[in-house]
């Protein structure tokens, strides 16, 4: 069965006559424990298929479904025990006045877990931060830092299907790297499916199996990570992207 | 001293160890941050000492506040027993400076209280829920802004009859609108932060993100500008007992007190100037604390 | 030997916080000549703070110092406040990383432009918005009369960079210091970018100060290349010997690079050696 069915989905802002389409008639699955990946510039609308999938964009079309079970207008609280989101910004994506111990905390709170302690102080060890980091606020954490307490978030309510926005774009190179080696490790570790966003043609290569290319809100080519790497894409405006990546 | 050092190094730790730690913390930095406003802290200074003289009034106060000394009307200052001189029925200036202190205050906390909570509460609700609650709340707060204080008090006078607890609701029905505005503003662009994106996805409903989220983020300015508006609400209140209509006579609300030795302004100018000056005081020390509050709490001005 | 156009020396840039004194430049020396000189760190590596320092942007209570900062000769930390703004624009021009956040919104940006150009030339109106259209044309703005009305916020990322760079360059300054230009931009927008700005640098033979945490993209735009690390210059290599850089910290990065012709299970994570921050300065003198 697969993990995520996108079928014809159209996603819009805006009625009538001030209606923007972000999204036009896009189609791919996903596979249980594959790492997908979308790929486009600014404007592509692929951060907006995510945001489409989690609900947060109020206007779309077409056919959603995530394990089997289709998704309809409101997403019901299962949905979010299987399905989560690690954002782009990793200063934005916490509150800026609570601990990281109340981020994790009220996360695992919502979906019901009893052993909190516990559950955080794992948490925390799994993504590599230690306890000294437990009670820090915001402020006092470097942006690689923030984005694992960001993934911790995530992994809290043990979901299946992680989207992942652009969760490297705004680190530091080295930084990046530990964060990719952090999300291939759990993806393993765990078995997770990934769904990531990225306009950084190396970073998909290195973390995807396979991709989809987009332009302009429509799905231009679904590729195979190898046929990246050989520079073989089918359709010109991947393979233009690939030649302004070398 | 080796105990407040001590204590002091456990409040700057880098690596907070409980949650009550780490709050403690944070407010501790917050405090030396403000402890380094010079001006600020000539505000609170002068607030501290507001607080204290209306606390020990009994103690402190020289005579009795209401004792009228007809034989020593008008006495000027310095002179015997007086040091701020007698108003027009022989009372002691001084005592009734110090007792209408605790006035004041009431009429301040009073205000404080109410008018920033309901508009928060108005504001809150409105920018994040949206539509036509948004639509009919903020008509409500139009309705609200438009109506001049002084006017709403007399209503209120002509209705309930006068008194400080009417005068206080005068002004904090008009006070709370631009509370609500502020906080409607702040909550629109907390509203579309990834992190409040982040914690709908955890399946949190409306009320969790209002009070959890939104609530800790808008109290900060809501703070600031309550302190900075305390000048005008004391002004308002000094302005309806002035007219006669928040504190009654024999009351020694700072207000009142200027409306009566109005009469006798050119010769006997410390009747009404001397409580205009604690007037001006106060206003003055809430300004200074605003202004230091802001430098704390403003997360964009302090990061 | 000819003069160098700008010569850096030991530049420290200091910040004084309750916590002590915070040293975001310590002791960066370099020289500039009429080529393109890269410096790349990472976020903290006080990058950004040599370019404003050089041009004497940074506020109290950062604090500036220098053995010199010569321009052309004359010590720029001599001069006096109204002496540097003769300098910044018309001497040293700044593109900074976000067009949305360095044009201002509320004016056209013909109306920016013009004034960018009659603050250090006192010209008609009418022969600045002859010089305006002359700059936007020589950045490839297909509709430059159409541009001079619009506002900011009408143009895309790559146009708005460009506007910046017609803005920037139309005073004929001597060094361009280019800050992240291109961060924020598409990646097929960036090379459009990056070639209108190498062909202005060189028609006009300026110096090209251009930082940016993209190592690669340093690598292959510029001549030369400053690597920086907590505020030091920890290696200087000509940008075509990049890839044979001996520093750890420089290999740590280029191998911490996912790349699309080299897969690797694991990327290499940067150890960090506390003696690179205590090491001093690389000079970058020519």
């Amino acid at each position: 069965m697969k993990m995520l069915e996108v079928n014809d989905l159209n996603v819009w802002f805006g009625m009538g006559r001030d209606r923007v389409d972000a999204v036009l008639g896009a189609t791919f699955n996903v596979e249980k424990a594959e790492s997908f990946g979308l790929v486009g510039e600014s404007g592509s609308g692929k951060s907006t298929i995510l945001r489409a999938l989690t609900g947060l964009a109020p206007h779309w079309s077409g056919s959603l479904s995530v394990d089997g079970h289709p998704i309809g207008k409101k997403r019901p609280k299962s949905f979010f025990k299987t399905v989560q989101m690690v954002f782009q910004d990793p200063y934005a994506s916490l509150h800026p006045r609570h601990s990281v111990d109340q981020v994790l905390g009220e996360t695992l709170q919502l979906h019901g877990f009893s052993d909190i302690d516990n559950r955080v102080v794992k948490l925390l060890d799994d993504v590599g931060l230690g306890q000294k980091f437990r009670f820090r606020y915001p402020h006092q954490l470097s942006g690689g830092q923030r984005q694992r307490v960001a993934i911790a978030r995530a992994l809290a309510p043990e979901p299946e299907l992680l989207l992942l926005d652009e969760p490297t774009s705004a680190l530091d190179v080295s930084v990046q790297a530990e964060i990719l080696n952090l999300l291939a490790d759990l993806r393993e570790d765990r078995g997770l499916t990934y769904l990531m966003v990225s306009h950084d043609l190396s970073v998909v290569s290195h973390m995807c199996d396979r991709l989809a290319v987009m332009k302009d809100g429509a799905l231009v080519e679904v590729l195979d990570v190898d046929a990246l790497r050989h520079m073989k894409a089918s359709h010109p405006y991947s393979q233009q992207l690939l030649n302004a990546s070398i | 001293m080796a105990e407040a050092q001590s204590l002091r190094a456990w409040l700057l730790a880098e690596t907070p160890t409980s949650r009550h730690h780490a709050k403690m913390s944070a407010i501790y930095h917050g405090w030396l941050s403000f402890r380094s406003n010079t001006m600020a802290m000539i505000g609170l200074g002068i607030l501290v000492l507001l607080v204290l003289i209306a606390a020990a009034a009994p103690v402190i106060a020289p005579h009795d506040p209401f004792v009228q000394d007809l034989g020593n009307r008008l006495a000027p200052l310095w002179s015997d027993g007086h040091v701020f001189g007698t108003d027009s029925l022989g009372r002691d200036i001084l005592s009734r400076l110090i007792y209408g202190a605790r006035i004041t205050l009431y009429i301040v906390a009073l205000v404080a209280l109410i008018a920033p909570i309901v508009g928060l509460l108005v504001g809150t609700v409105s920018g994040y829920v949206g539509g036509w609650t948004d639509t009919v709340l903020m008509r409500i707060t139009d309705i609200f802004l438009a109506f001049p204080r002084l006017v709403l008090a007399l209503a209120f006078v002509a209705a309930l009859g006068a008194g400080i607890e009417n005068a206080v609701l005068a002004i904090s029905l008009t006070a709370w609108p631009p509370y609500a505005r502020i906080a409607r503003a702040e909550t629109l662009t907390i509203r579309s932060s990834d992190y409040i994106s982040a914690i709908q996805l955890q399946g949190a409903g409306a009320l969790r993100i209002i009070t959890k989220h939104i609530w800790p983020l808008c109290i900060s300015s809501l703070i600031v500008r309550v302190t900075l508006d305390m000048a005008g609400i004391i002004l308002a209140a000094a302005g309806l007992g002035f007219l006669g209509l928040g504190a009654q006579p024999p009351s020694p609300e700072w207000g009142a007190m200027i409306s009566e030795g109005r009469r006798f302004i050119l010769d006997y100018w410390w009747i009404a100037t001397v409580p205009g000056l604690a007037i001006f005081t106060v206003s003055l020390a809430f300004n200074l604390l605003g202004d230091g509050l802001r430098d704390v709490l403003d997360p964009k001005a302090g990061e | 030997m000819m003069e160098p156009l700008l010569d850096v020396e030991n530049l420290w840039v200091k910040f004084p916080s309750r916590h002590g004194v915070f040293d975001a430049v310590r002791g960066v020396s370099f020289t500039l000549g009429r080529e393109r000189l890269g410096i790349v760190g990472e976020s903290g590596s006080g990058k950004s703070m040599t370019g404003r320092a050089i041009l004497r942007l940074i506020r109290s209570p950062g604090i500036v110092e220098a053995d010199h900062i010569r321009l052309e000769g004359v010590d720029l930390l001599k001069k006096t406040e109204k002496e540097m703004r003769a300098v910044r624009g018309q001497r040293i021009s700044m593109v900074m990383q976000d067009p949305k956040f360095s044009l201002n919104p509320v004016l056209t940006i013909g109306d920016q432009i013009m004034e960018s150009y009659r603050l250090h030339n006192s010209v008609t109106k009418k022969a600045a918005y002859k010089k305006s259209i002359e700059m936007l044309v020589a950045v490839s703005i297909r509709d430059p009369d159409r541009v001079m009305r619009a506002y900011p916020h009408e143009m895309s990322g790559g146009m708005g960079q460009r506007i910046m760079i017609a803005m920037m360059l139309i005073p004929n300054p001597e060094i361009l210091i280019a800050d992240e230009p291109t961060s924020a931009l598409d990646v097929s927008v960036q090379r459009q970018v990056l070639d209108i700005m190498d062909k202005l640098v060189k028609e006009r033979g300026m110096g090209l100060i251009f930082i940016s945490h993209d190592l690669n993209l340093v690598a292959d735009f510029c001549d030369r290349v400053l690597i920086m690390y907590a505020g030091r210059v920890v290696e200087v290599c000509d940008a075509d010997k990049l890839h044979e850089a001996k520093h750890p910290y420089t290999r740590g990065l280029l191998n911490s690079l996912p790349r699309l012709d080299a897969p690797r299970d694991r990327l290499d994570v940067l150890e960090r050696d506390p003696e690179w921050s205590r090491a001093s300065s690389v000079s970058g003198r020519i």
